[in-house]
């Protein structure tokens, strides 16, 4: 122990001096490659890990809210609203709720100006009436207006439309949706259901990546109610947002354990992610350890050569050391000082440029993908792993060609032989 | 203090055999400062590194301080160097990125020695030889003569049994290799044992006694 302890004095001794005193030039540029590697094993996997957690996120806080309550498979709504509605009222974690009602509606333009001899402009679509300030209070929607305005709390025969149900946003999904053809803001649509049908004031469109809002068409509960009348204004979802001093699924579980499991389906922001985004995570996040591992590969070649031609380069040294009784470990140590520095340096100035450049730069400036606003996720677990993965495969590239120096024979080492 | 017997030393290159050293035996005693000479080729070097441990002959012994070197292993001969023994080398072998002073310093660190200890001891030893004002002097900024010396404290900072230098002032003019050979004197005088390869007559005559190699056997 007492022997190891003194090689690794002797070593810092060595290590330290030959990095103080050494080019400068080339410690930077070997810098620069640790910190390009380190960027490349956390930003790729990062961004296309991003790509689906941006969606997950927005789903988050533009339709699921914490926990999400929808109506089980087989029934028309919530039928015991109220209930849900008293327990939610009930907990003082909840910070905002808001509860929608939906119904599926056939939705009519240009009918005034129509010529009866071609198709009508209509399009399919999910017709939600919403409580304007609590919808706001959850998922803060008026602020994805991208035409006209919202809907005003209590206004009547007026609409907002998600912009996938227009065919000049959603074009460029192919035929994807049914679509209605040129309709803006102030245009009239006939919104039908059932045997009911009324006309209704277009006053915005909302532009959303989430599908439950780019393909829904809001009004308020009144209005929805004057197409769809309910019993006791039941509804068919329920987002609430908490405080965040207790988890989704502790407020999941007080739904559970009060009995409405069964009768409602109650699913906490991350269990509501369908599965195919999360299997699509799984394999970007193993795409990106490919590329990752690709780069931790070119890497430890790279310091591997650089350490090879510092030792052979200083082999007569490395001899001359052996000679006057520096032992071999001290030697290697002093060596593998050196790669650790340039991994630490490497990947501490990748972390300053990740979170104090990137992650930022990627919130303010989202990837525009057709299904998500795609960000760079880089946790810091995941960082630090990466880092000690990086810190060993550089440990082991920078004593293999020490080891490989230092084995040889003192006098060989000396004499230059 | 080294006592060799029959010692050979060949070198193989391919088929070739290279017979350097056949069939050495001396005795040098404590405290003795003894020159090796002879022409180039001779084999003085392949001698030296015998003795000095920094290679193993073919066949012979080679006893240091009542040690059979011949059963050391790598490890045991590195330590063995560390402890007992000094080098000075031709080309002053100092490490680049270490300081006349960090120089010197080293084996006391290596021996187990604290940096502060390491670093007086060794200042004190470049002010012996006249040097303690370019402690903090990387050896590029130091002459071939300053440069020797400091290989010199180096080699004798540790106060090892026996100090070997394999021509020491080969790369040097007259005036510093009259400045190394004055602190072999002094060392010498303190009762350093030295062994010294050179083939200058005139600094062979500085020691105490001249071994003379020719063709790979002792001509003395």
């Amino acid at each position: 122990m007492e022997k190891l302890l003194n090689d690794i004095k002797v070593g810092w001794f060595l290590g330290t001096r030959q990095i103080r005193r050494s080019n400068i030039w080339t410690t930077l540029l070997i810098v620069l490659i640790m910190t390009l590697t380190f960027l490349n094993l956390i930003v790729v996997s990062g961004i296309l890990v991003g790509l689906i957690e941006g969606g997950q996120r927005a789903n988050r806080s533009q339709y699921t809210g914490d926990v999400i309550i929808t109506t089980p498979v087989g029934k028309a709504y919530l039928e015991q609203t109220q209930d849900l509605l008293s327990v939610i009222q009930s907990l003082p974690q909840v910070v905002s709720w808001s509860d929608r009602m939906l119904a599926s509606v056939s939705l009519e333009a240009n009918y005034q100006s129509r010529n009866f001899q071609e198709l009508p402009n209509t399009a399919g679509g999910q017709l939600t009436g919403i409580d304007v300030d609590r919808e706001n209070g959850v998922s803060g929607i008026s602020q994805y207006i991208t035409e006209g305005e919202f809907l005003e709390p209590g206004s009547s025969g007026t609409i907002v439309l998600g912009k996938n149900i227009l065919r000049r946003y959603s074009e460029s999904f192919g035929d994807t949706f049914p679509a209605l053809d040129d309709i803006y803001p102030g245009d009239k649509v006939l919104v039908r259901t059932g045997d009911k049908v009324r006309e209704f004031t277009v006053v915005g469109i909302l532009d959303s990546k989430v599908g439950e809002i780019s393909l829904r068409a809001f009004v308020t509960q009144n209005d929805f109610l004057s197409l769809s009348p309910r019993p006791t204004r039941e509804v068919n979802e329920i987002s609430l947002v908490h405080d965040k001093t207790i988890s989704d699924e502790f407020i999941r579980d007080i739904f559970i354990e009060r009995g409405f499991d069964g009768r409602a389906k109650i699913q906490t922001a991350e269990g509501a992610t369908p599965d195919f985004l999360n299997q699509i995570k799984t394999a970007f996040a193993l795409l990106g350890s490919v590329i990752g591992g690709i780069g931790i590969l070119v890497a430890s070649i790279t310091i591997f050569i650089v350490i090879f031609i510092n030792a052979v380069t200083r082999r007569k040294y490395i001899g001359i050391l052996k000679g006057i009784g520096i032992s071999g470990a001290s030697i290697r140590i002093a060596y593998i000082l050196q790669s650790l520095l340039y991994a630490c340096v490497g990947s501490a100035l990748g972390s300053v440029i990740i979170y104090t450049l990137l992650v930022p730069f990627f919130e303010a400036n989202p990837l525009d993908f057709p299904f998500s606003d795609g960000i760079l996720v880089a946790p810091i677990e995941q960082t630090l792993t990466r880092f000690g993965i990086l810190l060993i495969v550089t440990l082991i590239a920078g004593f293999i060609p020490a080891w490989m120096i230092i084995r040889q024979n003192t006098l060989d080492a000396i004499l230059g032989r | 203090m080294i006592r060799i017997q029959n010692l050979e030393k060949t070198y193989t290159t391919g088929a070739v055999i290279t017979p350097v050293l056949r069939g050495i035996t001396l005795d040098i005693k404590k405290g003795e400062y003894v020159a090796i000479m002879g022409k180039s080729g001779a084999g003085k070097s392949t001698l030296l590194y015998q003795m000095g441990l920094l290679d193993k002959p073919t066949t012979g012994s080679v006893m240091l301080d009542d040690v059979n070197t011949h059963d050391l292993g790598e490890g045991e001969r590195t330590v063995f160097r560390l402890n007992h023994l000094g080098y000075v080398f031709q080309d002053y072998a100092l490490v680049p990125e270490l300081t006349a002073l960090e120089n010197v310093a080293i084996p006391l660190l290596m021996l187990g020695q604290s940096e502060k200890e390491a670093y007086a001891q060794a200042l004190k030893m470049l002010e012996k030889i006249g040097l303690g004002h370019r402690m903090n002097n990387l050896p590029n900024q130091l002459s071939g003569g300053e440069q020797q010396r400091v290989s010199v404290a180096r080699a004798v900072c540790h106060h090892p049994k026996i100090l070997f230098a394999d021509e020491p002032t080969a790369n040097l003019d007259s005036a510093s290799s009259a400045l190394v050979l004055d602190v072999f004197d002094a060392l010498h005088a303190e009762g350093q044992t030295i062994v010294m390869v050179t083939h200058e007559k005139e600094y062979a005559e500085r020691a105490q006694r001249t071994i003379v190699i020719d063709d790979g056997i002792v001509k003395e």
